[in-house]
């Protein structure tokens, strides 16, 4: 219990380091941007807009602390603020429809790459040399190389364009309902077809970090005299290989996950872009472009925050696997 | 070592034995070393293309990178080996050039990264006490926090970073990993007997750091160095083709930003995305090499590892 509530506390901490960032960031560009922004927008905005909009910032008159304070007391009243490029709808009101597409795609590719990447990884470190550890293993370390968004790009090309295999944009067909409509059959299987293209290049991508991490830390594991016992007492190999030996080299990948899981939501965002699905990525990205900052700044809160619950998650896991940490 | 005479004293039968040993170039120590590993000798070679390819981009594809040369996505042939862009452009001559602000961009940032994790992660692990904890802090904080989406937003307050502030962005926001590698085995290094030894005969503080602790972590060093390169050049690529680098530039980011925005995948264009994608690719590939290299070579229990 200790372990989780000093985890616990340090993802605080983390959550308000980015929420600190998110204010800062702003105030520390050259040429000042802000009153660019606020400038940009003087003849499309009424004034008592420009006035909330700046409040939501903590651009209000005053010393810093107090401007932090304003944007703090904004930020615990659940107040985001209100997007730009499509005023006046609240930012929150465009996020949450994203963030259940985003949740969706990255959290089923992310968990099915890790659990093939650590299912392979064991089986290579089993079979030092075999057929993964030899032949599958420079293959995604080549994957690896190329930039997540290439990959998308490809995978879009040979089995959407030219293969016509599945389709290559959005998250559901359009023609058959305008909005989500779980009820329907059909707009599920439609969700089903348009989301298996990103979620295998992100699958695709991620694999071998997990593979590589897992491989290695099973060599090491494998090595150790209790393993050894395990064999000479005659036990299974399977046995040996997932009770024994991969419940403890997994332990090294939870820890690794919360250093992969930024990177990995990183490039699972542009391949958002790629596929213009309706995600977090995408919103980001089109928020940039459109100049959208209380968008933009919302939106990388919200995906931190989620980062950070999934971590809480990985250690509570941690916790079930290895006693030591209760 | 003495006990291994030159393989050039001892004739193998039936072999003709060169009198005088071959000329060598003389090559400095480190890159014999580095040489002697055949992965590491592969991401060389691959990399040293890449640098001949960047220095004399001008021999090898004359010309205006984004000069209209032809009609549009024209296929490749004899005189357009890439085939063109949307706009005309000979891809040929873009990839060609981009190689220079890719691999500069590459190892400048790269370089300026691995000099604040040495600053930041060196001292945490010397000084320890409270500095250690604060500065520890910070690095696991800025590991977990997703560092593409910060990336974006700074960028993203910035509009169209020139390289000065690519290198200000990703340094300000990817220091952490590197740091949190070169402390921990500062830690290890400052409670041994030679450190020790220093600085009971009265070394100063930064001469122990930099003559007796950093010279004994050259390697850990070099490797954080390519990692941090790898991840720059990805990151780079990545933040033009979402359309946040200058999209006038030359470089193998914005040729693939192009791609995506003139619909060359619809189009069938393959040629425009395939090129600069290989190339950054193969830059990435070759440094993971060179990086294998410098594990095996350092770590006697990988060498089995084949």
């Amino acid at each position: 219990m200790r372990f989780l509530t000093r985890r616990f506390l340090f993802y605080l901490v983390a959550a308000f380091v980015a929420i600190t960032l998110n204010f800062f960031i702003p105030r520390l560009m050259a040429g000042d941007p802000v009153q660019v922004m606020f400038a940009q927008f003087q003849g499309r905005l009424d004034s008592r807009a420009m006035e909330s909009l700046k409040e939501t910032f903590g651009f209000v008159q005053g010393p810093i602390l107090e401007q932090y304070a304003t944007y703090l007391g904004n930020l615990a009243r659940g107040n985001l603020g209100l997007s730009i490029s499509n005023y006046p709808t609240p930012v929150a009101d465009l996020i949450f429809p994203s963030l259940l597409w985003t949740l969706r795609l990255i959290g089923v590719a992310t968990i099915t790459a890790f659990l093939i990447g650590i299912i392979l990884g064991i089986y290579a470190a089993w079979r030092r040399g075999g057929g993964i550890d030899s032949f599958l293993l420079p293959i995604t370390s080549i994957v690896g190389a190329f930039p997540f968004f290439w990959t998308a790009m490809f995978i879009v090309f040979i089995f959407g364009l030219q293969l016509k295999w599945f389709p290559t944009s959005h998250a559901w067909d359009i023609k058959l309902t305008p909005n989500p409509d779980w009820s329907n059959p059909e707009f599920v299987n439609s969700v089903l077809r348009h989301g298996l293209l990103p979620m295998l290049t992100i699958v695709f991508t991620s694999l071998g970090g997990w593979l590589l991490g897992m491989r290695n830390n099973m060599i090491g594991v494998l090595s150790q005299d209790y393993v050894t016992m395990a064999q000479a007492k005659g036990l299974s190999d399977r046995r040996v290989m997932f009770t024994y030996a991969a419940r403890n080299a997994i332990l090294p990948s939870l820890t690794a996950f919360s250093m992969s899981l930024g990177f990995v939501v990183g490039g699972a965002l542009v391949v958002e872009l790629v596929f213009a699905y309706p995600g977090m990525g995408y919103l980001l990205l089109k928020a940039v472009g459109g100049r959208d900052y209380p968008l933009m700044q919302a939106v990388f809160l919200l995906i931190t925050i989620a980062v950070l619950i999934a971590n809480f998650m990985a250690d509570v896991l941690y916790v079930v696997l290895d006693p030591r940490a209760r | 070592m003495a006990q291994n005479k030159p393989t050039t004293l001892v004739p193998a039968v039936g072999r003709a034995v060169p009198l005088r040993p071959a000329v060598r170039i003389p090559l400095p120590g480190w890159l014999r070393t580095i040489l002697s590993n055949r992965k590491a000798a592969v991401g060389m070679a691959i990399l040293t293309f890449f640098v001949l390819v960047a220095v004399f981009a001008p021999v090898i594809a004359p010309g205006q990178p984004n000069k209209m040369v032809g009609r549009p996505h024209e296929a490749p042939s004899a005189a357009h080996p890439f085939g063109t862009s949307r706009q005309g452009q000979d891809i040929f001559t873009q990839v060609v050039h981009g190689s220079r602000s890719s691999l500069v961009v590459g190892f400048g940032t790269g370089t300026f990264i691995i000099m604040l994790c040495i600053l930041i992660g060196v001292t945490a692990g010397y000084v320890g006490g409270l500095v250690d904890e604060i500065l520890s802090l910070f690095m696991n904080v800025f590991l977990i926090l997703p560092g593409l989406p910060l990336i974006i937003v700074v960028a993203g307050w910035v509009q169209q970073p020139g390289p000065l502030t690519v290198m200000l962005v990703l340094g300000f926001t990817s220091w952490a990993y590197g740091a949190r590698v070169l402390r921990s085995q500062t830690l290890i290094l400052r409670n041994s007997d030679f450190v020790a030894a220093a600085r009971i005969s009265g070394e100063p503080w930064w001469r122990i750091i930099l003559f007796e602790i950093l010279p004994n972590m050259t390697s850990l060093v070099a490797s954080s160095w390519i990692g941090a390169v790898i991840f720059v050049i990805l990151t780079e690529a990545t933040l033009s083709f979402v359309g946040l680098g200058n999209p006038n530039a030359v470089s193998w980011g914005v040729t693939l930003f192009w791609a995506q925005n003139n619909q060359a995948l619809l189009t069938g264009a393959w040629w425009t995305f395939v090129p600069p994608g290989l190339c950054i690719a193969l830059v990435g590939f070759s440094l993971t090499l060179i990086n294998y290299g410098i594990d095996e070579i350092t770590n006697p229990r990988l060498q089995g590892d084949k």
